[in-house]
């Protein structure tokens, strides 16, 4: 059931990017593939431009080629983008204040989480180590050894 | 009728399990024994009558009755029977009932075949089931009733969305289903330790299945999901970090790290309140797939406010189970200590390792998906977190897990020594990264993907055999001996390492696709002979055809590979009742590569245009996740979740100790 809203917002399924749309230096065209891909179909559900068919997809490819033909770099081109249609356009949200969150999940979480862990595994190693085993884990160790 | 008659069972079975999610609790509390056996026949006549409604919509879906809303809305007479059937879940109302059958068959069976649980225990796991059945049962009969009947009878239904003729598309919910209610029971069995404040081996015994057969089926309905993006979409792609695919994502990664975590209380009886935890999170992210995809909220926020009746009620659910959980866990998780001791390099901390990183990767998709509708909430600004956040911040831990887990499955429980547990696998390591190094030579372009991500799979697979090498003592002993080691390994064993080559596999296949794959978009003149790695292609000619109930344009292309050719047969489907295009690609299948050809629109200047894709060992993802599930299959059939569970029997006297 996953797929319904996704088909549900294809006006049609995938053709993407045409022949006609694309440029003759193989450099230049292999670029604007790249950004392609990291460019929201602003009219889809989380489509880039570069797979989606509906209209506006088709007009941004050209668009970006034209900027790309002009002589912007990547990073012009991209800026371009946000200038027009704003943030929503970029996949990849920035590095900015207001996603610090989103982009700090992983690396703060795994900080936190792994502190946590290892406070864990080094609270469970201390007691007992040099000891030999209680009556209870000496039955346990026996039917853990049958298995 | 039937529809009447189904609606009525509905009902009954939302009565039925409000007095199961009542009677059997407290008579757990006060230690009635005839209180808490209420529980037992509720839930086996809840799961009767619940099949007796769903039945009955079969019905009306199979003889096309359009006096129902539902299957006017949702059927055609000229629909396939096939897709008939599977149409009665291929809708919201549908797939709720379905939904409520599967909660109701996992009660059953807790009901029927869980005789060897404490009753106490058995009493309260069930009346947490049924509370969740009777949040679902009402939300289905508020508000998605799928029986309401039409006032006028119309002549033919509206038909169903051909994207979903699809028999991949047309098993993938249940599957998925089956995966998220399956995770409704460690959630039920959770609660019911949490309110007993006892997690003893016994009761991981019991939620390890449970939990394998949900992760096995959520497994299974991903691939199958991806698969069919795959082929039908037509541009090849086989996953997109679609809200709508994170929302099954994300259960997948929380049920991985619990049925590893349930293996650490289960043997070593420590990580209980963790385990507690996961299993609650686990089951609150199907809850969270479940709003996310029912509400429309994904679609945006702004729809969710217009209509908040279906959306809102999920979401009462998702507070009233995720924070009533959680509180509970809040108060009791102080009683579920252990005392067991382990060292820093054991098995017990690999597990823990594997269960950090797969819950910071789920934490980091869930905030991925929710991060976009969080922002529009609050600022009222629209911003998107797509497919280039996810590869980026997501992919890092999938390689340190992939780094780490051959070591983890060959450090025995305890106290490990390093250096004796890596002995079988340095040969292994060497070879694989030996193997990077030659891609990573051998291949023009600085892109370190396929030698990173080649090296990571066969080190993965790699150290499976030799772990099993080094298990069956093969080399030191005869070999039919080593054979009858191999043999003797538990089930759970075997289990273990078929499902993590099936992961090296899924590595190896999106690693040699992602870095490898060649693509051509062109405009085709007829007979036209054009090259892409090694591959000459011609359009023959192209023709329309009439199917069942749709109209093709359809293309001939010859493809020649060296002194084979063939013929291949991309089209494009108009389907008569929706007027809606669909691509159908063609595919050569095998298993060194796809050749996937996908037909474009007629060009000004004549010709068509035709899209080529070479994509190197790409099913190898979707056999990945085949072997993943097997694997959980046979690790389901361990002897020790056969035999009675409080009572641990012998096992075969020959198997090795872990």
């Amino acid at each position: 059931m996953r797929y319904i809203l996704l088909i549900l917002m294809l006006a049609s399924p995938a053709w993407a990017v045409e022949p006609s749309e694309m440029l003759d230096d193989p450099a230049m065209e292999a670029r604007a593939r790249v950004i392609s891909k990291g460019l929201r179909c602003v009219v889809c559900q989380n489509e880039n431009i570069d797979d989606s068919n509906a209209g506006i997809a088709a007009d941004l490819r050209v668009l970006l080629r034209e900027r790309l033909v002009a002589g912007d770099s990547d990073e012009q081109v991209m800026q371009y983008m946000v200038d027009r249609y704003g943030e929503y356009v970029l996949l990849k949200p920035r590095f900015s204040a207001s996603n610090m969150i989103l982009w700090l999940t992983g690396p703060l979480l795994l900080l936190l989480g792994g502190i946590g862990a290892i406070l864990f595994i080094r609270r469970r190693g201390k007691p007992a180590q040099a000891e030999g085993l209680d009556p209870d884990e000496q039955a346990k160790l026996a039917r853990l050894l049958q298995e | 009728m039937y529809a009447e008659l189904g609606h009525y069972a509905l009902i009954l079975a939302f009565i039925f399990a409000i007095v199961q999610a009542i009677i059997p609790m407290i008579g757990a509390q006060k230690g009635w024994n005839n209180w808490m056996s209420v529980a037992i026949p509720t839930a086996q006549i809840q799961f009767l009558l619940l099949l007796l409604a769903f039945a009955a919509l079969t019905y009306s879906f199979v003889v096309s009755d359009f006096s129902v809303k539902l299957v006017w809305a949702n059927s055609h007479t000229d629909k396939p029977m096939l897709y008939k059937v599977t149409g009665v879940w291929a809708n919201h109302e549908g797939s709720m009932l379905l939904w409520n059958l599967i909660l109701a068959i996992f009660g059953a069976s807790v009901a029927t075949f869980g005789g060897n649980l404490p009753p106490a225990l058995r009493a309260r796991v069930l009346s947490v089931q049924a509370m969740i059945g009777v949040a679902f049962l009402g939300f289905m009969i508020f508000t998605s009733n799928p029986f309401l009947r039409l006032d006028e009878v119309p002549l033919n239904g509206t038909g169903l969305n051909p994207l979903l003729q699809d028999p991949g598309l047309a098993f993938h919910p249940p599957f998925l289903y089956l995966g998220y209610v399956g995770l409704s029971m460690a959630f039920s069995f959770a609660i019911a330790a949490l309110i007993e404040g006892k997690v003893d081996a016994a009761w991981a015994r019991w939620v390890r299945p449970w939990t394998l057969a949900a992760w096995m089926f959520l497994t299974i309905g991903i691939a199958l999901g991806s698969w069919w993006a795959y082929y039908e979409l037509g541009w090849g792609g086989y996953w997109f970090w679609d809200p709508v695919e994170n929302a099954s994502f994300m259960p997948w990664l929380a049920s991985t790290a619990l049925l590893h975590s349930a293996i650490v209380v289960e043997k070593r009886d420590t990580l209980k309140a963790w385990t507690v935890l996961l299993a609650i999170i686990a089951f609150s992210f199907s809850l969270i797939g479940t709003f996310l995809v029912r509400s429309g909220v994904l679609t945006s926020v702004h729809a969710f406010a217009t209509d908040p009746t279906r959306g809102g009620y999920v979401l009462g659910i998702l507070f009233v189970a995720i924070g009533g959980g959680l509180t509970l866990y809040a108060f009791r998780a102080s009683t579920l200590r252990s005392g067991s001791v382990f060292s820093t390099f054991s098995r017990e901390s690999g597990l823990v390792l594997n269960n950090l990183l797969l819950s910071v990767a789920a934490a980091v998709v869930f905030v991925g998906t929710l991060w976009p509708l969080l922002i529009e909430f609050t600022t009222g600004e629209k911003i998107s977190v797509g497919a280039p956040f996810f590869d980026m911040a997501f992919t890092p831990f999938m390689v340190v897990l992939a780094m780490a887990l051959p070591i983890g499955a060959v450090m025995p429980w305890k106290r490990a020594k390093l250096g004796k547990s890596m002995k079988p696998l340095w040969g292994m390591m060497a070879l694989s990264v030996a193997l990077g190094a030659f891609i990573w030579a051998s291949q023009t372009g600085g892109r370190m993907l396929a030698p990173v991500g080649l090296t990571l799979a066969a080190w993965i697979i790699l150290g499976a055999v030799a772990d099993f090498l080094s298990r069956s003592r093969f080399g030191n002993v005869p070999f039919s001996e080593s054979m009858r080691r191999l043999r003797n390994l538990p089930r759970s064993d075997w289990g273990k390492v078929l499902a993590h080559s099936g992961l090296g596999l899924i590595i190896f296949g999106i690693s040699a696709v992602t870095a490898w794959e060649q693509e051509d978009i062109r405009t085709t003149q007829f007979g036209q002979r054009y090259e892409l790695s090694g591959y000459y292609f011609t359009l023959n000619k192209v023709e329309n055809i009439a199917g069942p109930n749709y109209d093709a344009v359809r293309a001939e292309i010859l493809v020649e590979d060296g002194d084979k050719s063939w013929l291949m047969y991309p089209s494009k489907r108009n389907f008569r009742v929706q007027r809606m295009p669909t691509t159908e690609a063609a595919i050569d299948i095998s298993l060194t590569r796809d050749v996937y050809i996908a037909l474009g629109d007629p060009q000004e200047g004549g010709g068509y245009a035709v899209r080529v894709y070479i994509k190197p060992f790409v099913d190898w993802i979707w056999i990945g996740a085949l072997l993943m599930a097997f694997g959980g299959i046979v690790s389901l059939f361990d002897r020790r979740y056969r035999v009675a569970a409080p009572s641990r029997k012998a096992a075969p006297l020959a198997a090795p100790a872990e």
